[in-house]
């Protein structure tokens, strides 16, 4: 617990240097066709971490994380709702055996810890579990395998991890919130609710004091949720375009090159490397994401 | 790296996903994985009752075994007694019939013994009657020796 706290700490600060050192061209146009080559490590990365962007009355649309989201969970949608339909009391095929462990599993975390009747908390804990799992796995892919092919469909930037975005996760964390703060009306009502907020946890005499702690509380959580799954996946995608520096997107090709052969093969060492580790991250993170949201809504629905 | 439109459509699919999973997927999973989990725990209880019944047929039918040997075992001592008794009256019926067969023939043979004799007196009589006659030659008045003859008769 302890390690993994020190390395969430160390991924988290790697990102926000990142974020600060490596500026992505924001706003440039997306389609369009793109430069002979990159040659600088800079150039790479900050090219692998530039968004495909539409502009759209609302305002600058992820256009490339928006589709890997929205692919990922008709993914999910559509196998979960395969099984669902066929879903039979005899016995169970093995994919079915499969699918309804995953929802023990996510029924039985729901049940250890949050007592309330809502219909609403075990499919929400689910669908965040199975999309962010399948949003975080994204990042396993080779990191030039899709921005490529979209480069040869005339795509400039893609960027194919969408929890690897701020909005999305973001996305998330603040639904979640409202989520929060309409259990918390609906269970304490209005007046209930504001007395929490005043009176707790120092009583009336310190009610200004109590009021920041708490809206600082209830603010922490969508923020903490949103920036935890961010950093740690932001930080391991940017470690795979490092390592993926050593051929610069070359990949398969520079097997074939004498010259550039073993830095391919070290590539290919180091990534290997990062992806293990990266998968049980991915899963954990997942988890987490998927454990704080019900512990969070459980905590609204807790009348003190 | 701000935040832009992208929030907004990622939380209206967000609620779009959950909504549909909500409907359509987590009511209808968790409907089969408890009525299998019924069933199975049914199936269960079913089969316990069954081991159940099944023990308690056994210890019945061991009684019943158990009685049953002993109402044979009662059966055939009452069977040996009875026959030994039969065997014994029939034993004792026997003697007696024979014995009154051995005396009855003891009886005939006796009769017979009488007949035979009074027949072999006479015949004897009549023999030397007719030896009598014969070693004579002359006539005998039957009537006049008749007395004496008898006497002879008698003496046989």
């Amino acid at each position: 617990m302890r390690l993994n706290f020190i390395n969430k700490i160390f991924l988290t600060l790697i990102a926000f240097f990142s974020v600060g050192n490596l500026s992505a061209a924001e706003g440039a146009s997306c389609f369009g066709p793109t430069k002979e080559k990159e040659f600088t490590a800079n150039e790479y990365i900050s090219h692998h971490l530039s968004h495909c962007t539409v502009d759209s009355p609302l305002g600058i649309i992820h256009i490339d994380s928006v589709f890997y989201s929205v692919f990922m969970a008709f993914l999910f949608l559509f196998v979960f709702y395969r099984f669902a339909k066929k879903a039979s009391s005899g016995v169970p095929s093995k994919g079915q055996s499969f699918i309804e462990m995953i929802i023990e599993f996510v029924d039985e975390q729901v049940k250890d810890t949050y007592h309330g009747s809502s219909k609403l908390i075990a499919p929400l804990s689910l669908t965040i579990f199975i999309w962010v799992f399948l949003m975080n796995f994204m990042d396993l892919l080779p990191v030039d395998m899709l921005p490529k092919a979209g480069e040869m469909m005339g795509i400039k930037y893609m960027r194919v991890v969408p929890s690897a975005d701020l909005n999305i996760t973001f996305g998330l964390s603040i639904t979640v919130f409202l989520l929060i703060l309409y259990y918390s009306v609906k269970i304490k009502g209005v007046v209930g609710f504001a007395k929490e907020l005043a009176f707790q946890p120092f009583g009336k005499a310190m009610l200004p004091f109590n009021l920041l702690l708490k809206v600082i509380e209830e603010i922490a959580k969508p923020i903490s949720l949103g920036l935890r799954l961010f950093g740690n996946l932001y930080a391991g995608e940017l470690i795979f375009m490092i390592i993926a520096i050593f051929t610069a997107g070359g990949g398969v090709m520079y097997l074939l090159d004498l010259g550039m052969l073993p830095l391919a093969i070290g590539q290919f060492i180091l990534g290997l490397i990062w992806a293990l580790f990266h998968l049980i991250i991915i899963l954990l993170q997942a988890f987490i994401f998927m454990m704080l949201t019900i512990v969070y809504l459980s905590m609204a629905h807790e009348d003190h | 790296m701000s935040l832009n439109a992208t929030l907004l459509i990622q939380m209206t699919v967000f609620a779009v996903v959950v909504l549909f999973s909500m409907k359509f997927i987590w009511p209808m999973i968790m409907e089969a994985i408890e009525e299998r989990n019924k069933s199975i725990s049914d199936g269960l209880a079913a089969a316990e009752q069954g081991q159940k019944k099944l023990n308690e047929a056994e210890t019945e039918v061991n009684t019943l075994i158990k009685e049953a040997k002993q109402q044979a075992s009662t059966i055939l001592d009452q069977a040996n007694t009875r026959a030994s008794g039969i065997v014994e009256s029939a034993k004792s019926e026997g003697t007696l019939e024979r014995e009154k067969i051995i005396s009855t023939a003891h009886d005939e043979a006796q009769q017979e013994l009488t007949k035979l004799r009074e027949n072999l007196r006479k015949e004897v009589a009549g023999l030397a009657i007719s030896g009598a006659e014969k070693i004579l030659t002359r006539e005998i008045n039957t009537a006049d020796h008749k007395e004496m003859l008898d006497k002879l008769a008698n003496k046989l």
